[in-house]
C-alpha cells in the first residue's frame, strides 16, 4: 500500500496525524530544552532546587506560621502560599454573600434599587480589577488617619492607615469544652436531619429541622462556655512605640485586596445569580402553587435547587478567578505566593526557571482541586434523564 | 480582525535579531545603531522622564556617553525601564547592552549571576529617613517600626540582618517601586523609609516640607552604584569602563564641555589631556573607537563632575553634596586610573 | 363595586367613579418605589445612600475640581477638588505613551483604519461586505507598518508604544492572533484522536489554570532561555506572545461552546454529501459555530483588554503606567485618586461598550425563549 492510500482511508488517517503530532511535540520540547540547557550553560547557571534549604534573608510582614529572616526560601514559600489561600478563602466568602444579595436585589420590582444595582455591577464589572486594586490601597493609605490619630468605633478597635487593629481572643484551658460541644451538637444535628427524613418519608410528618438545628449549634457550645467559665479572654492592642502592639491586624494590603476582588468577583457573582433565578421557568412557581406548596417552600424546594444547577458551575469558575486574580497582590505589596517566593526570592536567587516552574504549578494544582471539584458536583445534580 | 496573526508573524521577523552570544556586543551595538540601555522606572534626579517623555538623569547620561563614545552622538540610545526585578534577566538574556540603574556591586551579583561591574559612579550607603516629629534620633531606636523598603533589591536583605543583629522587630512595608515608597510614606503608611541615602535625599528634595524629614546618622551598608555588563565580553566591558573613566579623568584634567575644544586645540600643556582627547596618541583605536571618542563624551555630555551638578548636584533639587563622592584629589573615593 | 346582577332601565345608569389612575409619576412610583413595606425601606435607604455619595461626588470631580495647573501645589491653591490638570497635562502621554510627538498622527490614522476594518467584522449588512472583509485581513500589515515603521516611514522602536494605545495594541492583536490557534484548539477538543484530543485538553486546562501574570512573568524573565541561544525578542513582542497564548486558550472554550450548540445532523448532512473533515467543518460547522460564538469571543475580548493593564507589572508603560509614572513627578506627587478614576473612566467607556455590543448580539441571536 502506498502512502497516499493510507492516507486515503480514515482510520490510517487519524493514526498517521497522531504520530506524526506526536513526533511534532517531542521535537518542540527538545528544542526548547536544548536551548534552555545551552543558554544556561552559556551564563553559567546551573538548574536544580537546592537554593530552596538556603536561608531566605527577607522578612514577611503577614505570616500565618512563625517565620523569620534566617529560615528557609522553602518556608517563605509556604508563608506566601498561605497568605495566598487567606486571600482566596475569605474573598470567595465575602464575594458570594455580597454576589447573592446583590444579584437578588437585582431582580427587585423596586426601581431605584434595581438601578442603583445595575449601576454598581456595570461599573465594577468593566473596570480592570487592577485599577481597583490600586485604589481601594490609595483610599486606605490616603483617606485615614495615621496611627496616632487612629479613630476608634469600638471599645478595642481602631482604624488606621496601617490597616485595623482589632482585640485577638486568646483562648484558656477550658475552652475544649466549648468545641467538644460544638462538635457534638453538629453530630447530633446532622443524626437528627436523616432521622427526620426517614421520619418523614414514612409518615408525612414534618419536623423544624432547620430551627432545631440552629438552635443547637448555637446553643450547646454557648451553654458549654458558660458552664465552662468564659475561658475566652481578649488581647487588647494598645499604641506603644511607634505601632499599635497586640490584637490582630488586618493590613492595608490586605483589605484593599479582599475588597477589590470581593467587590469585582460579587459583580460576576450577582449576574450569574440573576441568570439562575432567571433561569428557573416561571411554571414551576405556578406549578408549585397549584399544589398547594407555600411560597417560602417554594424558593426553598422548587426554585433553589433548580437555580442552583445553573448558578453553581459558573460560580465556581468565578472562585478560581478570585484565585488568580489574587496573584495581583504584587501591586500593592501583599505578600502572597507570587510576591514572596515568585518575586523576592526569583530576584535574590536568580533562579528564574526553578522558581517559575514551581509558582505555576501551585496555581496548576489549585486550579485542577477546584475544578475536581466542580465536576463531582456537577455530576451530583445534574438532572437525571429518563 | 481574524487575521492579525500576520502581523505578529510579520512583527516577529523583524523583531528577532540575532545577536550572537560570540559576537561582540560593540559590533552589535554598531550594528544596531544605538544602545540599548536599561534604567530604573525612576529616581528623581537619578533616572526620570520629563514632560516630553525623553530619560533623564544622573544614571542615563552613562548610556548617552557610552552612545557619544561609540557612534559620536549622544542621542542613540534606547532606553528600557526595569524595576527591582526585570533588571538582571533583562541584561543577562541581551535585551540590553547595558544596566545604568542604581545597582550595587555585591560578589554574588559580579560572580554567581554573571556580570561584569565596570566600575563605581556613585558611592551610596542604605540609610532611614523619618518624619522629624517622632523625634527618633538614631536607628537603633526603631524597634518596632514600619519600615517602607522597594522589594528585589539588597537593601530589603540588608534590614533584615539590621534589625536581627540589633534584636529589634520592625513590619516590613514591601513596595514595588521607589516612587510608591515614597507616597506610601509620605502618607504614614510607615514611619521610617529606607533606601540607598542618595535615594532618600533624593526622596526628601521632593517633599513639599523636606525640613519636616531627617535622614538618621546609620549607614547601615555599603551600597557602590555602577553600571554593568554581561561578563564574557570583554571589548564592551572596556568601552563602557573607559568612558566612565574618561568623563573622571575629564573633571580631574579640568576638561569640561565648555572648554574641552580649547583643550583640544592645544590650550593644555598637560599630555594627559591630549591623549584622553585623541590629539595624541590613539587610546581611541585600542578600544575600537574613533581617536576622539571622549572629546565627543565631554562635548556632548560633560564629565563626571557636570553630570553630577546638573542632575543631582547641590544647585537642584535633589541637593546632593559631592561628600565622598568627590575627586580623590578633594578628599573623596572618585579615583579612575591613569589614561595611559 | 356595583352589583352586576343589578338591572336598570335604559338611560338610567348612574355615573360610575373613573377608574384608577394606571399612568402617571405617581401611579408609577406607588408601583415601582413604594409598593410594600420592604420596598419603601429599601427605598428609603437607596435615597440616603445617593445623598451621601452624589453630592460629595459631583462637589469633587466637577464643581471644585481645577482644570488648569502646573502642579499639584498650584492645583492646592486654587481649589480642594480633583486636579483634572494632570490629567490634561500628561492627556498626550495617556494615550500615545512615549511615542515621538512629531508621529502621533500614524496613531491617529491607524485608530481610524482600524475602525474602519472593524466595520465588516461587528455589521453584518455592511455594503460590500466581502470585498470589505479583504481590506479587514489586510489591514494587520498596514498597522504593523503604521506603528512600527518601515517601507520608508521613520521607524518608532516598540518601547515607545505605550499608553492606552498599548492596551488597544495588546487586547487587538492578542485576540486576532488568538482566533486561529483557538479554533485549532477546539476542533482538537473535540476531535476523535485520543492524541490530539489530550493534548489540546492539557494545554488549554493548563493555561485557563495559572494567572496571567505569572505567564507575563514568564514572558519577561524565562522565555529567552527557551530560544536558541542569542536571539532575543522585544519585551513587547514576548507579551503579544504570551497574552496570544492566553487567549486563545479562552477562545478555544468559547469556541467549543458554540461546536457543541451545532446539532449532529449537520455533521453528518456534511458527510453524506461526501465532504472531507474540513470541508464539512469550513463550509457547514464552523460558519455557524462561529456565528454563535461572537458574543462569547467579545466578552472574552473585554476580559483580555482589562487584563491588558497587568503589563505594569513587568515594567510595559501603558495608561495606567502613564498614570503610576506622573505620580512618581515630585510636581504631581499624591495625586493617586485623580490617575486612577481617569483610568477606570477610561477602562469603563471602552468595555461597557463593548459589552453592550456582545449583549446586543445575544438579543439578536435568541429569538423566542424568553418568559
Amino acid at each position: 500500500m502506498t502512502l497516499g492510500r493510507l492516507w486515503s482511508d480514515k482510520r490510517y488517517r487519524a493514526v498517521i496525524t497522531q504520530i506524526l503530532v506526536v513526533a511534532g511535540m517531542f521535537m518542540l520540547l527538545a528544542f526548547l530544552a536544548t536551548n534552555a540547557v545551552q543558554n544556561l550553560e552559556a551564563l553559567g547557571k546551573t538548574f536544580g532546587f537546592e537554593f530552596l534549604q538556603a536561608p531566605a534573608g527577607y522578612d514577611i510582614n503577614q505570616t500565618l506560621i512563625p517565620y523569620d529572616s534566617r529560615d528557609t526560601h522553602f518556608r517563605a514559600g509556604v508563608v506566601g502560599l498561605l497568605n495566598t489561600g487567606l486571600i482566596a478563602v475569605t474573598g470567595c466568602i465575602f464575594a458570594t454573600i455580597l454576589g447573592f444579595i446583590l444579584g437578588v436585589l437585582r431582580l427587585s420590582s423596586n426601581w431605584l434599587i434595581n438601578r442603583i444595582v445595575y449601576c454598581y455591577i456595570e461599573f465594577t464589572r468593566n473596570v480592570p480589577v487592577l485599577v481597583q486594586i490600586l485604589l481601594w490601597h490609595a483610599v486606605i493609605v490616603h483617606t485615614l488617619p495615621a496611627v496616632r490619630q487612629a479613630v476608634s468605633p469600638a471599645e478595642g478597635v481602631f482604624l488606621t492607615n496601617r490597616g485595623f487593629y482589632v482585640p485577638q481572643p486568646i483562648f484558656e484551658d477550658g475552652f475544649s469544652l466549648v468545641v467538644v460541644a460544638f462538635l457534638a451538637a453538629v453530630a447530633g444535628v446532622i443524626v437528627f436531619s436523616r432521622w427526620a427524613k426517614k421520619h418523614q418519608e414514612a409518615t408525612g410528618q414534618i419536623y423544624p429541622v432547620f430551627s432545631i438545628g440552629v438552635a443547637a449549634i448555637v446553643g450547646l457550645p454557648l451553654l458549654a462556655f458558660f458552664v465552662a467559665g468564659m475561658p475566652v479572654s481578649l488581647e487588647m492592642p494598645e499604641l506603644t512605640g511607634f505601632n499599635f502592639q497586640g490584637g490582630m491586624v488586618l493590613r492595608p494590603e490586605f483589605i484593599a485586596l479582599w475588597f477589590a476582588l470581593s467587590i469585582y468577583t460579587a459583580a460576576f457573582i450577582a449576574e450569574i445569580v440573576r441568570a439562575g433565578i432567571q433561569a428557573v421557568s416561571h411554571g414551576q412557581t405556578e406549578a408549585a402553587f397549584a399544589l398547594g406548596i407555600k411560597p417560602n417552600w417554594t424558593m426553598r424546594l422548587i426554585i433553589i435547587p433548580q437555580a442552583l444547577r445553573v448558578i453553581v458551575p459558573p460560580l465556581t469558575s468565578q472562585y478560581l478567578n478570585l484565585t488568580k486574580n489574587s496573584s495581583l497582590a504584587i501591586a500593592i505589596g501583599y505578600m502572597d505566593i507570587v510576591a514572596t517566593f515568585g518575586g523576592i526570592t526569583l530576584n535574590q536567587t536568580g533562579k528564574e526557571m526553578e522558581v517559575m516552574i514551581i509558582v505555576l504549578s501551585i496555581y496548576l494544582v489549585i486550579s485542577l482541586l477546584i475544578s475536581a471539584f466542580m465536576n463531582w458536583y456537577n455530576r451530583r445534580i445534574a438532572l437525571v434523564e429518563r | 480582525m481574524s487575521t492579525m496573526k500576520v502581523l505578529l508573524a510579520a512583527g516577529a521577523l523583524t523583531a528577532v535579531g540575532a545577536t550572537g552570544a560570540a559576537a561582540g556586543t560593540l559590533d552589535d551595538v554598531r550594528a544596531k545603531g544605538f544602545v540599548q540601555c536599561g534604567v530604573s522606572t525612576g529616581v528623581p534626579g537619578f533616572s526620570f522622564t520629563d514632560d516630553a517623555g525623553n530619560w533623564r538623569g544622573f544614571d542615563p547620561s552613562v548610556c548617552q556617553a557610552v552612545a557619544a563614545a561609540v557612534f559620536g552622538d549622544s542621542s542613540k540610545v534606547k532606553y528600557t525601564p526595569t524595576t527591582g526585578k526585570t533588571r538582571f534577566t533583562a541584561l543577562a538574556s541581551g535585551e540590553i547592552d547595558m544596566l545604568a540603574r542604581n545597582t550595587t556591586w555585591t560578589f554574588s551579583r559580579d560572580v554567581d549571576l554573571g556580570f561584569t561591574f565596570i566600575g563605581v559612579n556613585y558611592y551610596d550607603g542604605q540609610g532611614f529617613m523619618i518624619p522629624k516629629n517622632l523625634g527618633v534620633g538614631s536607628a537603633k531606636d526603631l524597634d518596632g517600626a514600619s519600615v517602607c523598603i522597594q522589594t528585589g533589591t539588597t537593601t530589603e536583605l540588608n534590614l533584615a540582618d539590621f534589625f536581627r543583629t540589633n534584636n529589634m522587630n520592625y513590619e516590613p512595608v514591601p513596595i514595588e517601586t521607589n516612587e510608591e515608597a515614597r507616597t506610601n510614606y509620605l502618607a504614614g503608611r510607615c514611619d521610617v523609609y529606607t533606601t540607598d541615602a542618595s535615594g532618600l535625599a533624593a526622596s526628601r528634595a521632593a517633599f513639599d516640607n523636606p525640613a519636616d524629614h531627617i535622614v538618621l546618622p546609620e549607614i547601615i551598608s555599603k551600597e557602590p552604584l555602577g553600571p554593568l555588563v554581561r561578563q564574557g565580553d570583554e571589548q564592551w566591558g572596556d568601552v563602557v569602563r573607559w568612558t566612565l573613566n574618561a568623563m573622571i579623568n575629564a573633571e580631574e584634567y579640568g576638561v569640561t564641555s565648555a572648554n574641552v575644544d580649547e583643550m583640544a586645540g592645544g590650550a593644555s600643556n598637560n599630555p594627559e589631556v591630549a591623549r584622553l582627547l585623541g590629539s595624541e596618541g590613539d587610546l581611541g583605536g585600542m578600544l575600537g573607537l574613533d581617536a576622539k571618542w571622549a572629546y565627543n563624551v565631554i562635548s556632548q555630555v560633560g564629565n563626571y563632575g557636570e553630570v553630577f551638578e546638573r542632575y543631582i548636584g547641590s544647585e537642584t533639587p535633589i541637593g546632593l553634596e559631592r561628600g565622598i563622592n568627590a575627586l580623590y584629589t578633594d578628599g573623596g573615593l572618585i579615583y579612575a586610573p591613569p589614561m595611559r | 363595586m356595583t352589583d352586576t346582577t343589578e338591572r336598570y332601565e335604559p338611560g338610567t345608569h348612574p355615573d360610575l367613579p373613573p377608574p384608577m389612575a394606571t399612568h402617571g409619576p405617581i401611579v408609577w412610583m406607588r408601583k415601582n418605589l413604594f409598593s410594600s413595606p420592604l420596598n419603601v425601606a429599601l427605598t428609603l435607604l437607596s435615597i440616603y445612600f445617593l445623598y451621601l455619595i452624589v453630592p460629595g461626588a459631583l462637589q469633587w470631580a466637577f464643581f471644585d475640581a481645577v482644570w488648569d495647573a502646573g502642579s499639584r501645589a498650584e492645583c492646592r491653591e486654587q481649589g480642594q477638588g480633583a486636579c483634572w490638570a494632570l490629567v490634561d497635562v500628561r492627556f498626550g502621554q495617556f494615550i500615545y505613551g512615549f511615542y515621538p510627538e512629531h508621529l502621533r498622527w500614524r496613531v491617529d490614522v491607524l485608530a481610524v483604519l482600524f475602525l474602519i476594518a472593524l466595520v465588516p467584522i461587528l455589521w453584518d449588512k455592511a455594503p460590500f461586505r466581502s470585498r470589505w472583509l479583504i481590506y479587514s485581513a489586510v489591514f494587520p500589515f498596514i498597522g504593523y507598518f503604521l506603528l512600527v515603521g518601515g517601507l520608508g516611514l521613520e521607524p518608532v522602536e516598540t518601547s515607545k508604544i505605550g499608553g492606552f494605545t498599548l492596551n488597544v495594541v495588546i487586547g487587538v492583536t492578542g485576540i486576532a492572533a488568538s482566533l486561529p490557534l483557538g479554533i485549532l484548539l477546539a476542533l482538537g477538543r473535540r476531535s476523535n484522536m485520543p492524541i490530539v484530543r489530550t493534548l489540546c485538553v492539557m494545554f488549554i486546562e493548563f493555561i485557563r489554570g495559572v494567572p496571567l501574570i505569572t505567564l507575563l512573568f514568564v514572558a519577561s524573565t524565562m522565555l529567552n532561555y527557551f530560544l536558541p541561544p542569542g536571539t532575543t525578542f522585544d519585551l513587547v513582542l514576548r507579551v503579544l506572545i504570551m497574552v496570544t497564548i492566553f487567549s486563545a486558550a479562552y477562545i478555544a472554550e468559547v469556541v467549543r461552546g458554540g461546536l457543541q450548540a451545532i446539532p449532529k445532523g449537520q455533521t453528518e448532512a456534511a458527510d453524506a454529501m461526501g465532504l472531507r473533515y474540513w470541508q464539512s467543518m469550513r463550509l457547514v460547522v464552523l460558519p455557524q459555530a462561529l456565528k454563535i460564538s461572537i458574543p462569547g469571543i467579545v466578552n472574552t475580548f473585554v476580559g483580555l483588554f482589562k487584563d491588558t493593564t497587568l503589563v505594569i507589572i513587568i515594567g510595559l508603560t501603558d495608561a495606567l503606567g502613564v498614570g503610576r509614572a506622573a505620580l512618581s513627578d515630585a510636581k504631581w506627587q499624591g495625586l493617586a485618586w485623580e490617575v486612577y478614576v481617569f483610568a477606570a473612566i477610561l477602562f469603563f467607556v471602552c468595555c461597557f461598550g463593548m459589552s453592550r455590543y456582545s449583549i446586543y448580539l445575544e438579543k439578536k441571536l435568541h429569538t423566542g425563549h424568553k418568559r
